[in-house]
Formats: structure tokens, C-alpha cells, sequence
């Protein structure tokens, strides 16, 4: 059971990386990032079972960071749609050298 | 028994009045820090707005400025606007000095009653303690630091009260009397000071003092490129003053004066080391005394205040190198070399500049040419290990020098207020547009006479016992001493002391000529001042005068101070006793213990001195006909050998040509354009300070691409290298 839900985690952490590195709409990627998240949160779940129960104290931490963030992250990509129409992250780009 | 030992130690002067020694330079000091706080808080523009210059009305002081804008050199006296603290800088200027003048007749008092064979050493703090060096801030009295000090205070007390009437209408009046001060502080620092360091930094203080009293209105361009000009000179002279203190502290280990002396035998009679450390020091005493070939800023150096002429370039400052080598005699009298070439050098230097005093208008040139001249002669006196003789004619010329600035300065006074009055921009300083002076000013004209008298060797006044004994000498110095008997350049000492006692006596009749060719300028024959300016020539007020006659009466009895033994006009060679503890053993090693002069050649040389001062000045009655002169302005340009020594051999000129030029054309194209700009500018700053930073910075910046893709991709990629790096390691 622990070796299916790892690898379940490991697909699902792929998939998550593969988004954040080839869309370009800001949501999209705000989610893939959520995903990663909780591919990690899976592996922390399956391997308590093995190694006690301080994994599953873990996955608590991580989703209350997790919200958090979403509500910043969302913020700022409201914010950014405002002023500029778009979240298409191709575009924006005024932090370059 | 340790009481025992500290009685024994402890001098005789410890305890008494001259352990305040350390008030005599402060009180000066205090002075300067009162008169420069007063000039910096009245900096506000003052003037004809300002209701204490009130007699000067608006006109008055537009005629100062256009006259500022005319002034073509040196011309003294510009802005007429008294400044607002004019009285307390009238009272403190002169009173501090009056006061240490006061402390050092205390100090001499206290010296007269006991034994002075040791000098009495005061140390204040402790100023340089390194390593093996350890120099402190002491103060040094023994008989020649006491005869300086007077001088040094006595004179410029005169000097300072003179300024006061001199220079109170001067906008500047109280920074003109800070630097006095400081000038004073410096000054006493140096002749007070204890080992080499101490005098040096008076040495320098009293240079940059000279820098700022030459240039002190330094809105005139040439005012101001005098004073940097003497600055510069001195700095050579100055560089051979610091290699000789290090040559001593390498070699003897001490700086002190007591130290040194106790050592300096150890160098060894006639050794290269002593010779060059002795002639590295005349180098600085070139530099300060003004000595061929350093002598080119005395004259520029009149561009100043002629009460500072008086003082620092005649009285005080430019015996310093003089004073030096009589302090450090206990030195030269181990190098014969060198002091042939210091008496050598003296004595060219007394010749040279007396030749081109001959054909000077400017009244203060001629004056600073024959102060060239003067201090050749002291030299050559010390030079020749007569160091008595040298400091003799220092206190005489300091007296009777001082009276003839003090005495021109007040002729240029008067001068300059008839032209102002007129508004005429005629040159004030100019002896052709002088003449029949003496018929204005009387006691101006009796005390320069007097002065002149002295200078010119005649007998009873102060210098002709001095330059007498300078001359006797350098006579028996070629007759018998230690340095007739070694070679000089190849020639044998005795020819060498013979040819500067031939120098020493042309220059004798030269000072003669055109000192008398000066009066007669300025004060017989007829007035070409001006018809209009001759009802506003004056004498100059009491504040003025009174100085210049308690100088003429220095002037005239000042060779009591050292009569020599075969004119007993009162008591004898009292100078050379007290001067004994100091120079005697010096002077005796380079005499040899020779016995003196006999007295029928004593008598002869006295002759001849007398015969040449008196032929000079019937020569200058002669030949000179003051009633042929006419105004600058009409005058005609002077053809041959007159021009030459016009133009002072252009020895300006050649400086100019073969050191300042090429120095400047390789600061400006080697330094400037090749290495600063070029080198350190250029290479250094812009291609590898700059450029090579610029271009690591571009590389950089082309990684900030802002495209977040980008960066998540380089951010995958690292994290699979570190956790590749950790799973294959």
C-alpha cells in the first residue's frame, strides 16, 4: 500500500512540476504549484504509516501554509489582472536585466 | 643620598622665573587665536556701510578698489576701511608680545645671576615616543636661545607697534595681526626648541606664516605667486633639513641638542658622514636664509606688508638658518668642508646680491637685495667657525635692517597717502618718483641715515664692530685655522678664505654704494613726486616713528654688545662670554687655540673696512646725480650691464627656463596627460576598473531574463544536479 501511494505522489508531483515549467497562464500555475504541495502532503500520509505520526502533524502545517499562500498568491494575481488584463506571465516580465 | 643626587642634578636655573619659559611662545599663540577669532567673526563685508569706518566716506573706498584693480606689484595699502575690532587688535596684537617680551628680560634677569654653563632643559610633554625614537616637546635656555628670544621679542614688539599705524586702516587688519602672532609663536618655537624636531616645526610654522604675511592681499595675482614662490623655494631647503635629521638619528641616535652634541664626536674629524649631514643642513639654511641658490623668493617677497618685510624677511625669520648652524657648531666644526662651503657661499651670495641691489628703483628691493647680501656675510662668519661674530651682526642687522624697512615703510606711507589724496596711480615704492624727502620728513630721514651709517660699516655704529669682526675673522681664519689647512674643491683652504675675504670686502663697498645711492634717491635732490602730491607728504604718525627711533638708538650703540678688545669703549667682547658655553669649544676647534691677531694687523684690517665703507659712500655722492633723475613714468630703459643687474642677471628667468618650465611641461604632458590621465584614468579606471565589472554585468544581467518559465526551468535543472550530485557521489 505505501509503495502504490508513493508512486501515486511521485506521478502526481511530476505532473504538478511538468505544469509549473510549460503553461504560462499565472492560475494554472498557481495550481500546479498547489498540486506539488499535495503530492508532498501524500508522501508525508504514507510514509506516517511506516515511520510514526509526526508525517501527519507535517501535512497539517503544510496545508495551513498552503492557504495562506493561496490567498496571497491569489491576491497578487488579481492585483496584476487589474493593472494589466492580463496573467499570462510571458508578458510580464519587468524584473528582467 | 638620593637627595644628594638630585641637588647635584638639578640646574641652577630650576625653580626660578625660567621655568615658565613654556609662556613666552603661548602668550603670542593666545594672541593669534584672539585676533583670528575676531577676524573670522567679523567676516560680514565691512565697510563704508559700516559705522565705525566713519572718515571714509563712499568715495574713498571706490578710489581703494580701482586702485586694488591698478596695483601693478607689492604696492602697499589698498582698501581704506578700518575694521570694527580695530582697537581690541591694536591693544592685544602688540600686548602679548610686549608681555613676552617682558617674561624674557625676567628670564634673562634670572640667567645673569647664576651659572648658565649647562643649558637649562624644560619639558613640557612627551611628543614622539617610538620605538627608539623619543622626542619631547622641551624648551631649551642657554645664552644663544636667550640672545634670539630677545631679538626675537624685542624687535618684533617694535615691529608690532610700528604695524599698528602701518596697517590699521587695512581691511584685514586682524588676521594681518593673527598671523603676526602666530608668526611671533612659531618663531620663538624655533629658536626655544630643544632638539631638531621642535625647531622644525617652528621652521615650518615660521614659513608658512611668511607664505601667508607675503601673500596677505592675495587678490593680487602677483602678491599671491610670491608668497607660493617662497613657500616652494623653501620646500628644497627644507627636504635637506629632514635628510640631515635623519642622517643624525641614524647615526647618533639622539635628536636633542644635548644628545647630539654629547655624540657627535663620535662621527669623526673631517668625515664624509659629518660633512654631508653638515652640508644637507646648510642646504635648509639656504633655502631659509635666502643663500645662492636659494635666494630667488627674498626679493619677490616684498610683495607682503613692509612691517613684515621688517620682521620675518629681515629681522627674524631669515637668520634661522644662521641661528642653526651657530646651534649646531659643535657639528660643523667636525666638517671643514663644509664650512668652507658655507663661507663660500656666504660670501658669493654677499657680493651677488649687493651687485644687483646697485640697479634697483623699487626702494624695499634694494632693501631685501642688501638683506641677501647681509646674511651672506653672516655665513661667511659662521662659516669661518666665528660664530660669535655671525650672531653679533644677526642682533645688529635685526636692528638697524628692521629700522630701514620700518624706515621705508614709513616713507612708502607717506607716499602712498599723497598719491591717494591726488588719486594718482603712480608706483609709491618707485625711487625715481621719490627724492627730497628728507625735507618731509625729517626724523625719517635722520634715523635711515643712521641706519644706513651702520649697514654701511662706518665706525661707532652697531655694524661696523660686527662686520669687523666678521672680517677679522675670515683674515685669521686664512692666516691660522683648521680649515686653512685642508682642500677645498681641490684648493687649498687658506686661498679659498683669502678670496672670501676679498668677496666679503667688495660687498662692503657695494652695501656702501647702494645703500648711500638709496638715500640719496629717496630723500635729496629735488621732490618728483608730483606738484600736486608734494603739500600732502608727511611724517607718519608718533606709533610709527617711536619704534624707528628706539631702533636708530639699537642701531647706533648696538655694537656695545661685543666691542672688540682693541677698542675699549666700554667693557669688552661681552657677547663672546656669553656666548662661550654655547659656540666656544666650536670655535676654539676650528681655531686651533691660535692666538689672536696682532695688533698692528688687527688695526690694518679695521683701516681698510673704515677706508672701503667711506669710499663707497663718496663714490655714491660722486657719481650719482639725483638731480638727472626723473619720475618712473618718463624714465628711460636702461642699456648694458645696468639692464643686467636691472633684471637681476636674470637669474629668474634662467630658474624659469631650466627648472619651472620643463617641471611644468612634465606635470602637464608625463604626469598629467600621460599617467593620470592616461595610465591611471584611462587604463586603470575606465578599461579595468569599469570595464571589466561591466562586462561580468552584462553577462549577469542577460540571466535575468524575467521570464518566470525561465527561471523555473535553471531552478529544475539545479535541483536535479544537487540531488543527482548527493545519489552519485
Amino acid at each position: 500500500m505505501v509503495a502504490e501511494s508513493l508512486a501515486l505522489s511521485a506521478v502526481l508531483f511530476t505532473i504538478g512540476a511538468i505544469g509549473v515549467l510549460v503553461r504560462r497562464n499565472a492560475i494554472v500555475i498557481f495550481m500546479c504549484v498547489e498540486l506539488m504541495l499535495n503530492a508532498v502532503n501524500l508522501t508525508f500520509v504514507a510514509l506516517s504509516k511506516v515511520y510514526g505520526m509526526e508525517g501527519q502533524v507535517f501535512v497539517v502545517f503544510v496545508m495551513t501554509v498552503a492557504a495562506a499562500e493561496a490567498a496571497v498568491g491569489l491576491a497578487i494575481i488579481i492585483a496584476i489582472f487589474r493593472h494589466r488584463q492580463t496573467v499570462n506571465l510571458e508578458n510580464i516580465n519587468l524584473l528582467k536585466g | 643620598m638620593l637627595l644628594q643626587e638630585a641637588t647635584t642634578l638639578a640646574h641652577p636655573l630650576s625653580g626660578s622665573i625660567a621655568e615658565l619659559v613654556w609662556l613666552v611662545p603661548v602668550l603670542p599663540l593666545i594672541g593669534f587665536l584672539i585676533n583670528g577669532w575676531l577676524s573670522l567673526s567679523a567676516a560680514a563685508p565691512i565697510g563704508p556701510k559700516d559705522p565705525s569706518a566713519a572718515g571714509h566716506d563712499a568715495h574713498g573706498q571706490e578710489h581703494g578698489q580701482q586702485h586694488d584693480a591698478h596695483g601693478a606689484h607689492g604696492d602697499d595699502h589698498h582698501t581704506v576701511a578700518r575694521h570694527k575690532y580695530a582697537g581690541i587688535v591694536s591693544i592685544v596684537g602688540p600686548g602679548v608680545l610686549a608681555l613676552s617680551f617682558g617674561l624674557s628680560v625676567a628670564i634673562f634677569m634670572a640667567m645673569l645671576g647664576v651659572s648658565h654653563e649647562a643649558p637649562f632643559v624644560r619639558t613640557l610633554f612627551s611628543w614622539m615616543p617610538a620605538g627608539e625614537l623619543s622626542v619631547d616637546a622641551a624648551l631649551q635656555i642657554d645664552p644663544l636661545s636667550m640672545v634670539m628670544t630677545l631679538v626675537v621679542t624685542g624687535v618684533g614688539t617694535l615691529i608690532h607697534l610700528f604695524s599698528v599705524g602701518y596697517m590699521r586702516d587695512d581691511p584685514g587688519y586682524p588676521r594681518y595681526f593673527a598671523y603676526l602672532n602666530l608668526f611671533i609663536f612659531f618663531m620663538l618655537v624655533l629658536v626655544l626648541g630643544a632638539s631638531y624636531p621642535v625647531l622644525f616645526v617652528g621652521w615650518e610654522g615660521v614659513g608658512l606664516c611668511s607664505y601667508l604675511l607675503i601673500g596677505f592681499w592675495f587678490t593680487d595675482k602677483a602678491n599671491a605667486d610670491a608668497g607660493k614662490k617662497a613657500f616652494i623655494v623653501n620646500r628644497i631647503g627644507d627636504f635637506g633639513f629632514l635628510v640631515a635629521m635623519f642622517l643624525l638619528f641614524a647615526n647618533l641616535g639622539a635628536l636633542d641638542f644635548v644628545g647630539v652634541s654629547d655624540a657627535a664626536p663620535s662621527l669623526g674629524f673631517n668625515s664624509a658622514l659629518a660633512t654631508t649631514i653638515c652640508l644637507f643642513l646648510f642646504l635648509g639654511c639656504a633655502g631659509k636664509s635666502a643663500q645662492i641658490p636659494l635666494y630667488v623668493w627674498l626679493p619677490d617677497a616684498m610683495a607682503g606688508p613692509t612691517p613684515v618685510s621688517a620682521l620675518i624677511h629681515a629681522a627674524t625669520m631669515v637668520t634661522a638658518g644662521v641661528y642653526l648652524i651657530a646651534r649646531s657648531a659643535f657639528l660643523f666644526s667636525l666638517a671643514p668642508v663644509a664650512q668652507l662651503t658655507v663661507a663660500f657661499i656666504g660670501g658669493l651670495t654677499a657680493l651677488f646680491a649687493a651687485t644687483i641691489g646697485l640697479k634697483q628703483w623699487d626702494i624695499k628691493r634694494v632693501l631685501a637685495y642688501s638683506t641677501v647680501s647681509q646674511l651672506g656675510y653672516m655665513f661667511v662668519a659662521v662659516g669661518v667657525g666665528a660664530y660669535v661674530a655671525g650672531v653679533f651682526h644677526l642682533v645688529t642687522h635685526a636692528f638697524f635692517k628692521a629700522l630701514l624697512f620700518l624706515g621705508s615703510g614709513s616713507v612708502i606711507f607717506a607716499m602712498h597717502r599723497a598719491y591717494h589724496a591726488t588719486h594718482n596711480h603712480d608706483d609709491a615704492q618707485d625711487m625715481r618718483n621719490m627724492g627730497g624727502l628728507r625735507r618731509y620728513m625729517p626724523v625719517t630721514f635722520i634715523l635711515m641715515w643712521i641706519a644706513t651709517l651702520a649697514i654701511a660699516g662706518i665706525p661707532v655704529f652697531s655694524g661696523f664692530f660686527s662686520k669687523d669682526e666678521i672680517l677679522a675673522s675670515v683674515f685669521a681664519r686664512a692666516h691660522e685655522s683648521t680649515l686653512a689647512q685642508v682642500s677645498w674643491l681641490g684648493i687649498p683652504g687658506s686661498t679659498v678664505l683669502y678670496v672670501i675675504y676679498g668677496m666679503a670686502l667688495g660687498a662692503a663697498l657695494l652695501t656702501a654704494i647702494y645703500m648711500t645711492r638709496m638715500m640719496i634717491y629717496t630723500f635729496h635732490g629735488p621732490n618728483r613726486t608730483g606738484e600736486k602730491e608734494q603739500s600732502h607728504l608727511a611724517e607718519a604718525p608718533w606709533i610709527m616713528t617711536g619704534p624707528l627711533v628706539v631702533l636708530g638708538v639699537l642701531s647706533v650703540f648696538g655694537g656695545w654688545l661685543n666691542l672688540p678688545a682693541i677698542m675699549p669703549l666700554g667693557p669688552i667682547q661681552v657677547l663672546d662670554h656669553w656666548l662661550e658655553p654655547v659656540v666656544g669649544p666650536a670655535t676654539v676647534a676650528v681655531t686651533g687655540g691660535a692666538a689672536h691677531l696682532d695688533h698692528s694687523t688687527e688695526y690694518m684690517l679695521i683701516g681698510a673696512a673704515v677706508a672701503i665703507a667711506i669710499a663707497g659712500i663718496v663714490i655714491a655722492f660722486v657719481r650719482l646725480k639725483p638731480e638727472r633723475l626723473v619720475p618712473k613714468a618718463q624714465a628711460p630703459d636702461e642699456q648694458g650691464i645696468e639692464r643686467v643687474l636691472r633684471d637681476k642677471y636674470y637669474v629668474d628667468e634662467l630658474y624659469d627656463r631650466t627648472i619651472v618650465k620643463p617641471t611644468v611641461w612634465a606635470s602637464r604632458n608625463v604626469l598629467s596627460t600621460g599617467i593620470d590621465q592616461g595610465i591611471i584614468d584611462k587604463l586603470l579606471v575606465t578599461y579595468i576598473g569599469a570595464g571589466i565589472p561591466r562586462m561580468f554585468g552584462w553577462f549577469g544581467s542577460r540571466l535575468q531574463s524575467g521570464q518566470l518559465g525561465t527561471y523555473a526551468w535553471v531552478l529544475l535543472i539545479g535541483v536535479i544536479a544537487v540531488l543527482g550530485a548527493f545519489t552519485f557521489r
